[in-house]
């Protein structure tokens, strides 16, 4: 393996030492979403739409209420309207209008497994009873389920009122298509004007699951006074409970979230589906109700990520600039709008440095479940048509793929079509890594081919709260809120113990509930290292201060006459040499008897998310990423390694499969093919530090990007492997021999 | 209908259960004894989460009912350990950060561990072979297969 990451200048960062949550994960004492058993619990289970599309006209419980065992029913009834509201989920936003409808359906059942009602019972027998013996009158309407169909005039309208926004003159007449976005820069006519050669092409690419192996689960508790317990699998507790505060009408103070551990989140576990059905439940019975998706219901009823249907336009000379690039985005939203069409549209061209570029999206409904996050919700989509489309114009010119990259490649100072200009990023460095790699050396084998593709992605900030107490025997304590989906724990701890000059096992990290910490936003857009790792070096750095506050009234000197070095708090000036300098364990031990406890607490909102760029190449496949700095590099080196195989799975076999009757075909492990060992080689990763200048140890988030260039790579590597080149996927073994046999390849 | 009593041994020691008809091992381990190492991620048989030894046999604890485990052997995650000392395979699975959110890693320790007493020597290929049945959705694999691989060498004393 190669190792591009340079001698480590701290004592912590940049090692690797065992996670603090490991030896519970490894001996199966972890507890994640269904592993907590409530004393009385029942257990709650939800009735979900056998049709596609279906007008609900009534409801009846009466029977499923009347059965043994049975103690509540919610549907419907049960919850308020919601005024039009956008909130943000991620990078996504979600309307609070949408989400009590998806939670539980009202006018209409808008895709096969939307929620209808909930009941909770003594057993799980008892529960499907119940669910088989509640009468759903249904209209069953005509379906839409493909993007481009959903768009034609004569297409079931899913939404009676949905006029399609961002267009001028407002639409008279309502369609599927929620919003169109647009970002422009320069004139594009002029640019392909300048080009020796026009490629435009046509994508298509399926929709995917995040396919975390851990289905949605939570247990709620609701006590007679209405203050209520909730332990749930997600990636943002204070998000859950602003949610359901919202659905439920409940203040806020009233429902402690906890998150337990989380068996995979990629996005997918970043709104709500279970939960406030639990505390409805809970809240008829009084008792605690527990909850867990099926494998079914969580393909049927959890967000995958969008189809799409792209359109690209690209112009470049024979040099390989690029002169002008144009794009097209229609993507599913699934039954309710908000697609991540936007930040599709916006990384489309981000890789280069473009004078003339537009880029169009369409948010489009149909009768699929509400697309979710996942890892850098709409950058692989466009990604995959852009990166295409430059593979081939390389081909077409003579050019080396990489190279025609480094030429135009986006670099500081690069003005991005959404608005922008680049910081200190660095794609250039990328480029250059893989071109030295050995992996873009080595000779290929017959039938072998190889590709490369570049990937960009934002990475967010936002509201983080950090506490750190400073124990009384000197060890350290540490709360954060955003949930562990990958080892931030460890990355943290290691922040504390460089920034305190800890041996990192004295740190103690843990992930706290809503009522212990001020708010977290969730574990979304690469942020949970980048910004709790902020406020644990704003915590820390507060800690310090006060140690040396706390020195200074032992010692009977100025807190100015007090300095923290090496480690230790030692008296400074003149009164240097005349006091033992204190270490922090020290101080740790005297906190009682001058003052009180030590606590270091930082709320801040989090600015200064850098971008990051990755490149992949595939045959077999290598990734250098830009990173910034590695804090915890074997699981920056995971976090590449699994996002590169997340894209092989989209780009080779993971799809949705509707029959004609609208219904899912392949809600399972085994007709939905995600990569086992046995499809993969070892993944070389080069870690490619670029620190962040805004982040106090270099941070940049890493765990989106890795997933933004492999279908592109893919793509073009079996483009050579093959000799035909594909425009959709995923490009599964039986579509790859049919095209090859058309094309006289095999 | 009455439930049903069983009588077996798990990780070493005699319990006993009652379940239904329909109740799977899965449901009994984890519900019935509280073993919450056993994870549940499908309930068909795709997964690998659930994975126990069944008197020394590598299997899908959902594939199989609790009735079944009358007068067996199960092996589940929670019997690696052996006192403080971590299993081999465990230690290696921290050494190489062979996880990342560790849900499937119960089943996938269960599965290697089945590997290495079958075959101490296994190669890469082997590995990813055996462990095709256990799925991770956040590691690509790499450092699992790492880790098996250098956790089978130290058992081998190489």
């Amino acid at each position: 393996m190669q190792e591009r990451v340079k001698k480590p200048t701290f004592d912590v960062i940049g090692t690797r030492p065992v996670r603090p949550d490991g030896v519970d994960k490894v001996t199966g004492r972890a507890k994640f979403g269904a592993d907590l058993k409530m004393a009385g619990q029942l257990v709650g289970k939800v009735l979900r739409s056998p049709h596609a599309h279906a007008r609900i006209k009534s409801i009846d419980t009466s029977k499923a209420l009347a059965l043994p065992g049975v103690k509540a029913i919610v549907t419907r009834e049960d919850f308020v309207e919601q005024a039009s509201e956008f909130v943000p989920a991620g990078e996504m936003l979600i309307n609070y209008r949408d989400v009590v409808r998806n939670v539980l359906a009202r006018e209409k059942a808008l895709y096969e497994g939307h929620a209808i009602a909930a009941v909770a019972a003594i057993s799980e027998s008892a529960a499907q009873a119940a669910l088989d013996a509640i009468k759903v009158d249904y209209e069953v309407l005509p379906h839409v389920i493909d993007e481009v169909e959903a768009m034609k005039p004569d297409a079931p309208l899913l939404h009676d009122d949905m006029i399609t926004a961002g267009v001028t003159p407002v639409p008279t007449k309502a369609s599927n298509v929620a919003k169109r976005v647009e970002f422009a820069l320069g004139d594009t006519a002029k640019g392909f004007a300048e080009a020796d050669l026009i490629i435009e092409r046509d994508f298509k690419t399926a929709p995917v699951h995040q396919g975390y192996i851990e289905p949605h689960a939570c247990v709620a508790s609701v006590s007679e006074d209405g203050s209520a317990e909730l332990w749930v699998t997600t990636q943002g507790h204070w998000v859950v409970r602003a949610h359901c505060a919202k659905l439920l009408g409940w203040d806020v103070n009233k429902i402690r979230v906890t998150s337990s551990e989380i068996g995979g989140g990629f996005g997918g576990k970043t709104v709500v589906y279970l939960e406030p059905l639990a505390l409805a439940l809970s809240k008829k019975t009084r008792k605690p109700v527990k909850m867990v998706m099926s494998r079914e219901d969580v393909f049927k009823a959890t967000g995958p990520t969008s189809g799409a249907t792209m359109h690209i336009k690209m112009g470049a000379k024979k040099d390989g600039t690029i002169t002008a690039a144009e794009g097209e985005l229609i993507f599913q939203a699934g039954a309710f709008q908000g697609s991540p069409v936007q930040p599709g549209a916006m990384c489309a061209f981000a890789n280069y440095d473009l004078e003339h570029v537009k880029i169009v999206g369409y948010d489009v409904v149909s009768n699929r479940p509400k697309v979710a996050a996942y890892r850098a919700p709409g950058g692989p989509i466009s990604t995959y048509a852009v990166e295409s489309v430059v593979d081939e114009l390389a081909e077409t010119l003579g050019l080396c793929p990489l190279e025609m990259r480094l030429k135009n490649a986006a670099k500081e100072g690069t003005k991005a079509a959404y608005g922008p200009k680049f910081g200190p990023v660095g794609l250039v460095e990328c480029l250059e890594a893989a071109q030295d790699s050995e992996h873009w050396k080595a000779p290929l084998g017959p039938n072998q081919g190889r590709g490369i593709a570049a990937g960009f992605w934002f990475n967010i900030g936002g509201e983080t709260t950090v506490s750190l107490q400073l124990n009384e025997d000197g060890t350290l304590s540490l709360m954060a809120g955003t949930p562990d989906v990958g080892g931030l724990r460890a990355s943290l701890s290691m922040m504390a113990a460089e920034e305190l000059k800890m041996d990192v096992s004295k740190v103690r990290p843990i992930i706290a509930d809503t009522a212990s910490l001020g708010y977290n936003f969730l574990t979304g857009g690469s942020r949970s290292a980048f910004s709790s790792g902020m406020a644990t070096v704003d915590a820390a750095r507060s800690i310090i201060k006060q140690a040396c506050q706390r020195a200074a009234k032992l010692w009977e000197i100025p807190e100015e006459a007090v300095t923290w070095e090496d480690g230790e708090v030692r008296p400074a000036g003149e009164n240097a040499g005349k006091h033992k300098p204190m270490s922090l364990s020290d101080i740790g031990k005297i906190a009682g008897k001058t003052g009180g406890a030590i606590v270091g607490y930082a709320a801040i909102s989090a600015q200064g998310a850098a971008p990051s760029f990755g490149v992949h190449i595939a045959d077999t496949e290598v990734d250098p990423e830009d990173a910034g700095r590695a804090i915890h590099p074997s699981y920056v080196e995971g976090q590449y390694q699994g996002g590169a195989v997340q894209g092989i799975g989209w780009a080779l076999n993971e799809e949705y499969i509707y029959g004609t009757d609208g219904r899912l075909q392949n809600a399972g492990f085994l007709d939905y093919r995600v990569p086992v060992a046995s499809d993969l080689p070892m993944i070389d990763t080069i870690i490619v530090e670029v620190p962040n200048p805004r982040h106090p140890y270099g941070v940049r988030g890493i765990g989106e990007t890795p997933i933004v260039p492999p279908m592109a790579a893919i793509a073009a590597s079996v483009r050579r492997a093959s000799g035909v080149r594909f425009f959709e996927l995923p490009m599964s073994p039986p579509k790859v021999l049919k095209a090859m046999k058309a094309a006289g390849k095999a | 209908m009455a439930k049903h009593h069983v009588t077996t041994t798990v990780n070493g020691d005699s319990v006993e259960y009652l379940c239904e008809s329909e109740q799977t091992l899965l449901d009994c381990l984890r519900d019935e004894l509280e073993l919450t190492g056993v994870k549940e991620g499908c309930s068909s048989g795709d997964c690998g989460a659930c994975s126990v030894l069944l008197d020394g046999r590598l299997v899908c604890s959902c594939l199989v009912l609790g009735v079944e485990a009358e007068g067996r052997s199960i092996d589940t995650v929670e019997g690696m350990a052996q006192g403080e000392e971590l299993h081999p395979l465990q230690r290696k699975f921290l050494e190489h950060a062979a996880l990342q959110c560790g849900i499937c890693t119960p089943g996938v320790l269960v599965a290697a561990k089945a590997l290495l007493a079958k075959n101490p020597d296994p190669t890469e290929t082997q590995v990813r072979y055996w462990l095709a049945g256990n799925l991770c959705r956040c590691t690509g694999y790499d450092k699992i297969v790492r880790a098996v691989m250098d956790a089978a060498s130290e058992m081998r004393g190489a």
